[in-house]
């Protein structure tokens, strides 16, 4: 079955073939038909959907029904998702299975309701307090948009950990056809940890305490070693890489922009590629550094410079330093989209 | 020494990490008898094991360590969000939220508020000592006037932080709450006041009536700096003063119907509506199209760039859609963009359309310098050309407006635009498959379907 359909609308639709029972929500632009959708499909399937008083109320009863072994979700835009951060940590503290999407507006502050990738830090990097990180994706179409919302949830549950789908704006708004998959996914079993309210979980407790230091070091080691296996499951996307010169990285609606401008070299004779994080953590490091050597490298992002500055950080942590050096950066902010005139115009620049 | 009753208890609580059989409570405190209170309810109602206690950050944070059944501890004044989130999550389970009045007072006190509001089906048992406990006795919402805390060294001053809150009575102000009233645990005769409540709570919710709020007053010995029989006779002579006991209300059922909600089965079931179009196919040969719908908010240049992209992916073709953006958005006018291509899309941004379709002047003089070398400009006849299109575009002009008007249905303006974009062959699209995805878009008002397919090709006739 194909829809032609809002990439914010095929979250929702996502989310329920991933086996997702409950929905809490605040609405937010451009977020908000998730929350329509929601609003709607859920209760159809007999489903919970709940409208917030904040989003605050939003993360924690994800945390309540999280905690209680459902497969819950919420999805926000950037200041929402700032006031979600503490809950965020205290998911993973918890080590609660959940998924958060934002589909980032422009900030800081209140901003406007336009395109921008500038929540990559909170987004990627674990944006609450304490030493802890979420599976973070990034679709680019309304096809990933559903595929990755349920691959957050597989990865969620995988790695008992918050997981995070992280796209824009624009693309939050855009219609495109989504093939939606034959089978619903069955909602996994969480007797041996959560809090069901059955005789078999009587003695479950979820929790994101340790007075003990000692003890609260030896969980914090132990998320650590969670999140260097979760490596394991990085994914990218590479196009025209392999004899590329020029390298072209992007995630998300980037990634479309990073594409059409290789073409558009490619056909100058410049011989342009691109590399496309797919997910943002774990970074797809290996990928990117087999692709990156020796190569001149460009990122096309929607923020200051922050998504460079991780390009940067993986190379020169994978001993790629002079490729690190060489990252440079078309971009735009507030709203504006880099057009494919602009990156066109800086990779002329680099070569 | 008769045997200590140790009802829904653990018998040694080594999630403390001692295996020690007393508590972390201080001397005196309240708390310690709320907990036993508690557990005896839990364990005589048979609710162990179905029974969720949601535990609040303060002193009530390590009721884990006692109570003999699930728990999840929530972060400082969410209890009441999480305790939502659990018991929808688990509607067959009895959920029981557990709130001091710092923690529901302050920082959560919207959260309960709300939940209290919503009617949610737990109980929300609030332990009022009148300070923040855990955190070194500071002023709480429910500080009494006067009151010395960490906070208010000289008294609390109501004329720059206001009267104590009084929580029963603001939640008796809400329609959804089956259960409210305050108690106090200060003397023996008001503790049998309040096991009777804590079990009316247990009973609400073995029952899943609704929603039920029980305060509990709770005399807090360290932070008021007084011995336990002083700190309990504050408990009784002054704070009972300011809070009276009382059941503030018990009824039955909050009394709201649901809503109907139309059921389906599945996933598939549920988003079988609609044609069934194979996804997109590859095809090399179709070149990619841009085009650019543009004019001002109620001409249908939205729903005109939504048919061309149906009538695309009737064809399978790859394509995409999406609203006007960021600054593009100013000045009063609408647009959309589509893109219609044989292979998959990259940008999806229009920046050099091929096809520009414009309803106004602003719209014209926008975008008509963006148009691609080789590209169609189309605009309405009535928009004056003060800007001429760029080398090698060519231009259009259609009487769209002024033939929807004479038709008699001036809202169909951008059907009449639709006949243009067939006449003159610009979209790579069948006439036949774009007729369809004009119908198509008019499935909720099948009779406008009808009258837009007539207009469409009286305008082609044209």
């Amino acid at each position: 079955m194909t829809k032609f359909v809002k990439s914010n609308e095929a979250v929702v639709m996502g989310a329920l073939y991933a086996g997702c029972e409950l929905y809490f929500g605040y609405p937010i632009t451009p977020a908000s038909e998730i929350a329509h959708g929601a609003a709607k499909w859920f209760p159809m399937l007999g489903r919970v959907f709940v409208q917030a008083e904040c989003e605050t109320a939003s993360v924690n009863m994800m945390f309540g029904a999280a905690g209680a072994g459902k497969l819950c979700m919420t999805a926000t835009s950037g200041p929402g998702f700032s006031l979600m951060q503490e809950g965020i940590s205290y998911l993973a503290g918890a080590e609660l299975p959940a998924v958060v999407v934002n589909i980032n507006r422009a900030g800081p502050g209140l901003g406007n309701v336009y395109p921008e990738q500038s929540d990559y830090t909170p987004a990627v990097k674990g944006g609450g307090h304490g030493s802890y990180q979420t599976f973070t994706l990034a679709p680019a179409c309304a096809q990933e948009m559903f595929d990755l919302t349920v691959k957050a949830f597989e990865m969620a549950v995988k790695w008992r950990t918050p997981a995070i789908v992280f796209a824009d704006g624009l693309q939050g708004q855009m219609m495109e056809s989504v093939e939606l998959p034959e089978k619903e996914l069955a909602h996994p079993d969480f007797g041996d940890w959560a809090a069901q309210g059955e005789a078999r979980t009587r003695g479950n407790l979820v929790k994101s305490i340790f007075l003990d230091a000692a003890q609260q070091e030896e969980f914090n080691r132990h998320l650590q070693d969670k999140y260097a296996k979760m490596a394991s499951d990085a994914m990218s996307e590479s196009y025209l890489a392999d004899d590329a010169e020029l390298l072209i990285v992007g995630y998300g609606i980037s990634s479309r922009i990073a594409r059409t401008t290789a073409e558009k070299l490619r056909r100058e004779g410049v011989k342009a590629g691109v590399f496309r994080p797919i997910s943002l953590n774990p970074f797809p490091r290996e990928a990117l550094c087999a692709v990156a050597g020796g190569r001149r490298i460009m990122t096309i992002e929607l923020d200051a410079g922050q998504f460079a500055d991780d390009v940067r950080l993986n190379l020169a942590k994978a001993g790629l330093g002079a490729e690190a050096a060489s990252v440079r950066m078309v971009n735009r902010m507030g709203g504006e989209v880099v057009s494919v005139d602009d990156a066109l115009r800086a990779a002329k620049e680099m070569i | 020494m008769a045997e200590i009753s140790q009802k829904g208890m653990y018998r040694t609580f080594p999630r403390s990490g001692k295996n020690v059989s007393f508590t972390h409570y201080c001397p005196g405190c309240g708390h310690g008898i709320i907990n036993k209170l508690i557990a005896e309810a839990c364990a005589e109602f048979d609710l162990q094991d179905s029974t969720i206690f949601v535990d609040p950050v303060g002193c009530g944070v390590f009721t884990y360590y006692y109570w003999d059944a699930a728990h999840i501890s929530a972060a400082h004044g969410r209890a009441s969000a999480v305790a939502t989130g659990a018991c929808r999550a688990r509607p067959d389970a009895v959920t029981i939220a557990y709130q001091g009045d710092g923690d529901l007072g302050a920082i959560g006190f919207n959260n309960a508020f709300q939940a209290a509001s919503r009617g949610e089906k737990f109980g929300c048992i609030f332990v009022n000592n009148s300070l923040y406990g855990m955190t070194g006795g500071q002023m709480a919402p429910t500080t009494l006037e006067g009151e010395k805390t960490t906070t208010t060294p000289f008294g609390r001053d109501p004329s720059l932080t206001g009267r104590p809150l009084h929580v029963c009575e603001v939640f008796s102000q809400l329609q959804a709450p089956v259960y409210i009233a305050r108690v106090s645990v200060a003397d023996t005769r008001r503790i049998m006041q309040a096991k009777a409540a804590i079990r009316k709570v247990f009973e609400i919710q073995k029952a899943r009536r609704g929603y039920a709020l029980l305060e509990i007053l709770a005399p807090c010995p360290t932070n008021l700096r007084m011995d336990a029989k002083a700190a309990a006779d504050f408990c009784m002579n002054e704070m009972e003063k300011e809070f009276p006991l009382g059941v503030f209300r018990d009824v039955d059922s909050p009394g709201a119907r649901p809503v109907a909600v139309p059921r389906a089965a599945t996933c598939a079931e549920l988003f079988a509506e609609g044609e069934d179009v194979p996804p997109p196919a590859d095809d090399r040969d179709f070149p990619e199209l841009r085009f650019k719908f543009a004019g001002y908010g109620g001409q249908g240049v939205l729903s005109l760039g939504l048919c061309l992209a149906e009538a695309a992916r009737l064809e399978r073709r790859h394509t995409l859609w999406f609203p006007s953006y960021g600054p593009e958005q100013r000045g009063g006018s609408a647009n959309c963009s589509v893109v219609v291509s044989g292979t998959p899309i990259g940008s999806p941004t229009v920046e050099h359309p091929d096809v520009l379709v414009c309803m106004n002047q602003p719209a014209y003089e926008r975008f008509v310098g963006d148009v691609a070398e080789g590209g169609t400009v189309i605009v309405d006849e009535s928009v004056p050309l003060n800007v001429r299109p760029p080398e090698g575009v060519r231009l259009v002009r259609w009487p769209a407006i002024a033939m929807a008007e004479r038709f008699g249905v001036p809202k169909a303006a951008n059907t009449m635009m639709l006949a243009c974009l067939m006449k003159e062959k610009c979209t790579g699209l069948s006439d036949q498959n774009l007729e369809k995805a004009l119908v198509s878009s008019f499935r909720k008002k099948p009779q406008l379907g009808e009258v837009n397919r007539q207009l469409l090709r009286k305008a082609g006739a044209f």
